[in-house]
């Protein structure tokens, strides 16, 4: 009897997780399965229930220049800056593991904090940097391609510091030395031994890296310049004056972007382990 | 393979000797052994063989020529570490073959010795695996291989067994003593464990805070030891404490008046091995000491019993019997009588 009841009790436990783990998950995906069902709406103006289903969204985005514009500009800064955030989030999360010094700490903290940091008050910063610098250089910095790069790398970083930092943790010191007592200088180990082993967290953290840089829209709408608008601000753009299935198309095609990439990615590297 | 010199090797770090004039010679294909308590140097001494560590002062010389400002890399020494520290993206013949393609050697030499290296091992066949698809023991066997590729000068193995469960450490410690002696290798092992020491070393090195206390064979640490440390470090030693009134003569802080061998008059230890004392229920005649007292402590070890006689207020004696068929059995609070010979008593001055 007490072990019918035990058996009972067990299994409206689980009842009762999985029930609060399904309200959660249907919260997250609630507002993307409605961006994604309103896309085929037929209509103009959004209302239920759908009069028909249609296709014609998703021909439209190419009507509009815009968007194709601000697709491109997305992915040319976010490809960049994830490349460039490679190249200085690697080596610094390598001194940050590897090194004791005195301002250790705070440096490590510094490079995390764009993650903290709201996006308004980090577009103001830049803005007003840009400025300053503009003055003092004399030449063209706020609006520049080049502007907006530079500030997509400080929301990239933190990503790659942080994720390459946590498959450093796992890397046994021991086989590196394993490497050189083998033969290999300090060059040959990074490179054979050490890169390899992190791999997992590189490739993790230009994913995440990308997709920050991608969908950034408070931090940009600071940075960009007349023609070179990224395509959130595109989207919250259209949004002001007009709301009609072609924003919900651009959605789905931007979610369809970031879905592939994961998938891609979690084929070489299990996504589920490193994050 | 070569023989391996230290000269005066020292390594201090502020005001802290992590290793003190250590010199040591290794002669070629032989199997040293360096024995201590962690913290005593033993790997300190061990890495700055491999070139890890720099030492502060001190030469070391492999094969004759100076080695001790070169940098692992260029050192031909081959190491197996405690972790294994398998390259785990690696294959295990691609892990076996990196100090091979580190010196350059064609890819048919570097095929053939890598199944020559997993065949001694007894790996042939597990090339294709990645180490995490191994056992704890195939581990270390590729470790091993992987050091032996590159036939190295020096083999330099730094507590391989520790991560082995009993009965495996048992097995790898033949296999790698047999390897070594097939080979002909000249080996330098770092160990705490005094077994494993005992029954793997041609010679041992025993040290203790940074400087080696003794160098000899099984034998002469046991009969001979130099200290007190090492009496009590290899195999095991009950102490009792007092003076040596002349040589010869020894009395204990408790008050007993024992004959000894030798010892310069002051305080001193005498250091008594518990299978070299005698123990029965009556007073046994023809042994320069004999002496009444009463078991405190019995431990059953199966085939030797361990039993603690208290001698004095101040001194305890352990006596180690063999459980024979009809052999002495105490019990807690009986008096018995100890005894032993002057020449199983060590004396050592303070």
């Amino acid at each position: 009897m007490t072990m019918a009841l035990a058996i009972i009790r067990r299994r409206a436990r689980r009842w009762a997780l999985n029930g609060a783990a399904a309200v959660a998950l249907g919260y997250i995906l609630m507002p993307l399965i409605f961006v994604i069902w309103l896309a085929f709406f037929r209509q103009e103006i959004p209302s239920f229930p759908p009069e028909g289903y249609s296709l014609k969204w998703f021909a439209a985005i190419l009507d509009q220049r815009k968007f194709v514009d601000g697709f491109r500009n997305s992915i040319q800064v976010g490809v960049l800056a994830t490349l460039i955030g490679l190249a200085l989030g690697v080596p610094a999360a390598l001194c940050l593991s590897r090194f004791q010094f005195k301002l250790r700490t705070p440096l490590a903290n510094l490079l995390l904090m764009p993650l903290i940091v709201p996006g308004v008050v980090l577009g103001t910063a830049m803005y007003v940097f840009h400025v300053e610098l503009e003055i003092g250089l004399d030449m063209d910095v706020l609006g520049t391609f080049y502007a907006l790069v530079a500030g997509h790398i400080v929301i990239v970083i933190p990503w790659v510091v942080r994720l390459v930092t946590a498959s450093l943790a796992g890397v046994d010191r021991a086989t590196e030395e394993a490497a050189q007592n083998l033969g290999a200088n300090p060059w040959v180990t990074f490179w054979r031994i050490t890169l390899p082993t992190i791999r997992p967290g590189i490739v993790a953290g230009a994913l995440f890296g990308f997709v920050t840089s991608f969908g950034n829209l408070e931090m940009s709408l600071f940075l960009v310049g007349p023609g070179r608008t990224t395509l959130p601000i595109v989207i919250l753009q259209y949004l002001e004056w007009k709301i009609d299935p072609t924003i919900a198309a651009v959605s789905v095609v931007q979610i369809l972007l970031i879905g592939i990439s994961m998938l891609i990615t979690d084929r070489y590297v299990k996504l589920a382990r490193v994050v | 393979m070569a023989q391996l010199d230290l000269n005066s090797l020292s390594k201090r770090y502020g005001d802290f000797y992590a290793a003190r004039d250590v010199s040591l010679q290794v002669a070629d294909g032989e199997f040293l052994v360096l024995l201590g308590p962690s913290g005593c140097g033993k790997t300190t001494t061990l890495r700055m063989v491999a070139g890890f560590i720099e030492p502060t002062a001190g030469q070391v010389r492999l094969g004759g020529n100076d080695v001790t400002f070169l940098p692992p890399w260029k050192r031909n020494a081959g190491m197996v570490f405690q972790s294994y520290a398998l390259f785990p993206h690696l294959t295990v013949a691609q892990n076996v073959a990196f100090g091979l393609e580190m010196r350059k050697l064609l890819r048919i030499e570097i095929d053939r010795r890598v199944e020559e290296a997993l065949a001694l091992v007894r790996l042939s066949g597990f090339g294709a695996r990645l180490p995490r698809q191994l056992s704890g023991g195939q581990q270390q066997r590729v470790a091993l291989a992987r050091a032996l590729a590159i036939r190295p000068d020096v083999l330099l193995l730094d507590e391989p067994l520790s991560n082995l469960d009993a009965k495996l450490r048992q097995e790898v410690r033949v296999e790698i003593r047999e390897l070594q002696r097939q080979l002909g290798l000249t080996a330098v092992m770092v160990t705490h464990d005094q077994e494993e020491a005992l029954t793997m070393a041609d010679r041992l090195v025993v040290m203790n805070e940074g400087s080696v206390r003794q160098v000899g064979t099984q034998r002469d640490l046991y009969e001979r030891p130099a200290d007190r440390f090492v009496a009590g470090f290899v195999g095991r030693s009950t102490f009792l404490d007092g003076t040596v009134e002349a040589p010869g003569r020894f009395r204990s802080d408790g008050g007993l008046a024992l004959t000894c061998t030798g010892g310069q008059p002051g305080r001193a230890a005498l250091a008594l091995r518990p299978e070299r004392v005698e123990i029965g229920l009556v007073k046994s005649a023809g042994l320069d000491n004999s002496l009444p007292g009463t078991v405190e402590f019995v431990s059953y070890l199966g085939a030797l019993i361990d039993i603690h006689v208290r001698l004095s207020p101040n001194d305890r004696l352990v006596v180690q019997v063999a459980n024979r068929d009809g052999g002495f059995t105490p019990e807690v609070g009986q008096s018995v009588h100890v005894g032993w010979s002057a020449s199983a008593g060590l004396v050592f001055n303070e």
